[in-house]
């Protein structure tokens, strides 16, 4: 293993204290438990956002805490999702009186942490709803296996109810908001090569110099299929293809009843993106692919996306929900309305995503 | 009988047995997951073993309890809630005791699968720890009736936990990150199985070291 690090146990705390110290205008860090949250915050009335699960994604999630998008994050050890006390002193940090949305993909250790978590606040009399991430259409099957995964997803759902909750959306408008983002996003990803876990030293997978692995998480698991090396445009047009001719997705996810003040089982459904759907295109590097290499993916998806006469009206490219140093790239697609394009265009600025500020 | 000084030296073996099977839990979570569940388990464990003489003076279930919000609040991923839950429900299940009946470990045992299906959701055959701790509960349970002692029904519960870790070999994974692999899951014995295997034969290693102690120093009375 060849890594800029001083000792594997310290790669969090120390990655913590480098960007509280690079971005002390935005960002303050609290370290027993970790969590990362903005420096105006709480702000009052407003409803806070917080998301949070493994180190080895950054940006996401602490990058992007600040104006316009996350209260606060909970930083977990790498790949592994952060634990219910952090998120409960994340929340006692930011809550601002309007309650608290918390962000989670779909991963059992992150819904079960976040689960413990939204007990343990509403018994300290803090109102928290939490909306489940699952995008991933590599996932086919949610009877038998977790469900779906979260990942693309994610980075645009806390950008578009960051901004939601800065333009005074209550609790409920933006749970329901977040919902709707999930329900409108679809995302899918390969990787070219295995990264390595600090703490365990040698890459989680092998791959040889001709393969590649397809429909890949965010963690360094395995995907669901290895196959030969191909053209950047076959490539893309694998993501593509699965992500456009994904059928409608059924499945139950578990949600807080305020009025019951227990969990529920919500069924939820998405639909297909059709002709004529405005779309939000985002290329995703798992961090150890150069931009040029996704500006290829990205030509190729633009082409595609025309040909099904679906419209790409926003983009976003780069590492932003990344694998450590994997090489790769994902593919998310987001069926936008004029409300999510106005909530999407709106000011941010946090350690690594700024704009309109 | 199980006293409160077993149940001690048990956590701390379970703790030392995490850390030698460290490793091995990695490589079995990278075959079919991400690789940390020997990592994340042995810092929840080195955490339970530095706290365990702090509540050496306590009843079983304090104990319990305390291992249980270490683990809650260190090991994160999806073995902190699970393990967490296991400990505080099987320290609920023996509130106030100093000493365990086979009928206490009974329900200890019970009460933690309990938690561990209520907080994981996962089922029988899923290919997680619940296809090793459940059969282990039968197990235990068919022993007691048949008038065993704890000892030995224990080794009678360690030994359908060692089947039932071996079943989860050809199964197909219906929970957590393996869960995505779908068909390549078949063939790789599930980590927080083999995991929960170790919490049982360790805590069967103890009461049968004392067991051979207390023999011995009977033997040495006559």
């Amino acid at each position: 293993m060849k890594k800029l690090i001083n000792k594997p146990e310290d790669f969090v705390r120390e990655s913590l204290e480098g960007m509280a110290a690079a971005h002390s205008d935005l960002i303050k860090v609290n370290y027993e438990p970790a969590f990362v949250y903005r420096t105006d915050a709480p702000i009052p009335g407003k409803v806070a956002i917080i998301s949070g699960g493994g180190s080895g994604h950054e940006p996401m999630h602490a990058g992007f805490v600040g104006k316009g998008m996350l209260d606060a994050a909970c930083p977990g050890e790498v790949f592994t999702s952060p634990t219910p006390d952090q998120m409960l002193e994340a929340a006692k940090q930011v809550d601002g009186g309007g309650g608290i949305l918390y962000i989670v993909k779909n991963y059992s250790g992150d819904i079960m942490n976040f689960e413990m978590a939204t007990e343990l606040a509403r018994g300290e009399g803090i109102r928290v709803l939490n909306i489940l991430i699952d995008d991933d259409v590599a996932v086919r099957d949610s009877l038998f296996t977790q469900g779906r995964r979260g990942v693309g997803t994610t980075v645009l759902a806390e950008k578009i109810c960051g901004a939601a909750a800065d333009q005074g959306y209550d609790l409920q408008q933006l749970a329901d908001l977040c919902r709707r983002v999930n329900l409108n996003g679809r995302s899918m990803g390969i990787a070219l090569s295995s990264c390595t876990v600090p703490a365990k030293g040698t890459p989680t997978f092998e791959l040889g110099d001709r393969e590649i692995e397809l429909g890949i998480g965010i963690h360094g698991e395995p995907g669901i299929e290895r196959t030969s090396i191909k053209s950047v445009d076959e490539i893309t047009e694998i993501l593509t293809r699965s992500i456009i001719e994904d059928i409608s997705y059924s499945r139950s996810v578990r949600e807080w009843d305020e009025n019951r003040g227990e969990w529920v089982d919500v069924e939820l459904i998405n639909s297909p993106f059709t002709k004529g759907d405005r779309l939000l295109a985002f290329v995703n590097s798992m961090g150890g692919t150069p931009l040029s290499e996704l500006y290829l993916v990205y030509r190729k998806l633009a082409q595609i996306c025309e040909q099904q006469g679906l419209q790409i009206v926003r983009n976003l490219i780069g590492p932003y929900i990344t694998s450590l140093e994997m090489q790769g790239c994902s593919i998310t697609l987001l069926k936008l309305d004029d409300e999510i394009i106005r909530l999407w265009d709106a000011p941010v600025k946090t350690p690594s995503w700024r704009w309109g500020i | 009988m199980v006293n409160q000084a077993q149940i001690l030296q048990w956590l701390q073996s379970f703790a030392a047995e995490i850390e030698q099977n460290k490793e091995y839990l990695t490589q079995l979570d990278a075959a079919i997951g991400d690789a940390d569940h020997g990592i994340n388990m042995e810092r929840g464990f080195k955490k339970v073993s530095s706290q365990l003489p702090s509540v050496a003076d306590k009843d079983i279930s304090s104990i319990l309890k305390a291992v249980s919000m270490t683990l809650i609040s260190s090991v994160g991923g999806a073995s902190g809630p699970l393990y967490g839950t296991w400990f505080l429900r099987a320290s609920t299940a023996v509130a106030g005791k100093q000493e365990l009946t086979e009928q206490d470990v009974l329900e200890l045992l019970q009460a933690g699968l309990d938690g561990i299906l209520g907080r994981g959701k996962a089922q029988l055959g899923d290919k997680t720890m619940v296809d090793v701790l459940s059969p282990a509960v039968v197990a235990f349970r068919q022993a007691i009736n048949e008038g065993k002692k704890t000892v030995e029904a224990l080794q009678q519960s360690v030994a359908a936990a060692e089947q039932g870790l071996q079943e989860t070999i050809p199964m197909l994974a219906k929970k957590g990150r393996a869960s995505y692999l779908g068909e390549r899951s078949i063939g790789h014995q599930d980590p927080g199985g083999t995991s929960a295997y170790l919490m049982l034969q360790s805590l069967l290693a103890v009461l049968l070291l004392d067991a051979e102690g207390n023999s011995v120093r009977e033997n040495t009375h006559e």
